[in-house]
């Protein structure tokens, strides 16, 4: 009877007809593309996306160089060089991220004891040579300026569960 | 229309036939090459479909004119002769493949009369042409002086040869039935019933081999990309791809027409649908069997090799054999045999 079964199926092409009942249901599915550039998916506040330098409401950098950041890199893509300014606060004077070195991994922003450096939510920075993506203070900070309502948002939206 | 063009333009009657002729054959291969490219266009949206994509959307309303701006792309690209190619025989084999294909469409009937070329022995055209496709393939894949290129071809031959032989008694089953090589005289046959419902299994046997036949998915081993790269068009590029491209999908159409005609009832209106014109029935028949063609490319994986062949030679050709032999022996019993 096995065989009979077997042999049946075969000459029914039974699977066959299943196969092309499944794509056909298929076509009628709504699509799942998202058209990118024109639409997007919603980012989660922790989202880990291009590197910023916040300020304070008053336009003070946020940064202290404690050098936490740099220590706990671990593609070890973070270079701070520091010394007093003349009002003898504690600042840097050189605060390098290597883009293309950066696994992502947000224990910068989660070293920083002043919530100086973030990962915030842009994901659109490519850009057409090397050079462009080793990112210097001036950089950092005025990514800072540029995204900082959304930062202060994210860190607030992530704050209760901290 | 050559005795009108003779008469309104002065022309002699010589030249008016020609002239005429020129205009029968503009009026099949023009709107074959724009059904080629909607052919692509559809096929990239019936995949998308199946896959839950939505394939292309940006050129134009609906992404209609890609496969034009895809067609510019390739005409403005640069032909790369590989140094080791036999040059002459590189060049020759895509013309060879396109030529065949457009060629074989002079005896198709797309209504009572419609028809560039009416010779009575219209499916031995058909089938000769279809055969002959065969040495492009096998010239491209051995003038690209490439290895990929030449398994393919090789593999192409061989899987050509080998459906040719079942498609050869299943057209063989319907000539016992029609009494005729003429392909309107085989339409005119089935005015009561299309050949598709005596000989069904003869049906499913022609498609699948109609599809191995022009290299389509599930048989497309001959370009295998897994394993062959490109196949026989591995070491094409630009306009020589683009004749490959284009009689690939023609033979397609034309497998598709063939299939109509011979099961069918090509230009024969639909039940219930005697309304439609003889020759929209069959360019919608042409259609419903390409998707056909395209919704078995997006369901069913490549077979491999050896299943390919023992397919062709140890199930269908004994296989159509034996409808061969059942048919023409009811035919004799019953003493139906067309006289």
């Amino acid at each position: 009877m096995a065989w009979l079964d077997r042999t049946a199926r075969g000459l029914f092409m039974t699977e066959l007809v299943k196969g092309f009942a499944l794509t056909f249901s298929y076509m009628f599915k709504p699509r799942v593309t998202l058209n990118y550039p024109y639409e997007r998916s919603p980012l989660s506040p922790r989202f880990r996306g291009e590197h910023a330098l916040r300020r304070y409401p008053n336009g003070e950098e946020r940064c202290i160089a404690c050098k936490l950041c740099e220590a706990v890199c671990p593609a070890l893509a973070i270079t701070i060089e520091a010394e007093p300014r003349e009002d003898g606060s504690r600042r840097t004077t050189r605060y390098d991220i290597d883009m293309t070195k950066c696994i992502y991994c947000g224990l910068c922003q989660e070293a920083c004891p002043v919530d100086a450096i973030v990962e915030g939510p842009n994901i659109e920075f490519a850009t057409e040579t090397r050079e462009e993506l080793f990112y210097n203070k001036e950089k950092l900070l005025a990514n800072g300026d540029r995204w900082e309502p959304l930062l202060a948002a994210n860190i607030a939206a992530d704050a209760p569960y901290r | 229309m050559a005795d009108f063009l003779a008469l309104h333009l002065g022309l002699p009657l010589t030249w008016a036939t020609l002239v005429a002729i020129i205009l029968k054959i503009l009026v099949i291969t023009v709107p074959l090459l724009i059904a080629m490219a909607m052919m692509t266009y559809m096929e990239r949206k019936v995949l998308a479909a199946i896959q839950l994509r939505q394939g292309p959307i940006l050129v134009g309303p609906f992404g209609l004119l890609q496969p034009f701006a895809d067609g510019l792309k390739l005409m403005t690209k640069e032909t790369i002769i590989p140094a080791g190619a036999n040059r002459a025989v590189f060049l020759v084999a895509p013309m060879i493949t396109f030529i065949l294909a457009l060629v074989a469409w002079a005896v198709i009937p797309f209504g009572e009369g419609l028809v560039l070329s009416d010779i009575n022995v219209g499916v031995l055209y058909l089938f000769a042409i279809s055969s002959l496709g065969v040495y492009g393939i096998i010239m491209s894949g051995w003038a690209s002086n490439s290895k990929y290129a030449f398994l393919g071809g090789l593999r192409s031959a061989a899987q050509m040869v080998s459906y040719e032989v079942s498609i050869g008694f299943v057209i063989i089953t319907v000539l016992l039935c029609v009494g005729s090589l003429n392909l309107s005289d085989i339409v005119r046959a089935q005015t009561h019933l299309w050949f598709c419902i005596p000989l069904f299994p003869m049906f499913v046997v022609f498609f699948i081999s109609a599809l191995a036949e022009t290299n389509r998915a599930p048989f497309d081993l001959p370009e295998g990309e897994s394993e062959l790269v490109g196949g026989f068009h591995t070491e094409y590029s630009a306009m020589t791809f683009a004749l490959f491209f284009l009689g690939e999908y023609i033979s397609m159409l034309l497998m598709s027409g063939m299939t109509s005609i011979l099961f069918l009832g090509g230009w024969q209106p639909f039940p219930l649908l005697g309304f439609i014109p003889g020759p929209l029935n069959l360019i919608i028949k042409i259609c419903l069997l390409m998707f056909v063609f395209i919704w078995v490319r997006g369901t069913l994986p490549r077979y491999r090799y050896d299943q390919l062949m023992r397919l062709g030679w140890k199930v269908f050709l004994p296989f159509s054999l034996v409808w061969v032999i059942l048919t023409s022996g009811f035919l004799v019993y019953f003493d139906k045999l067309p006289h």
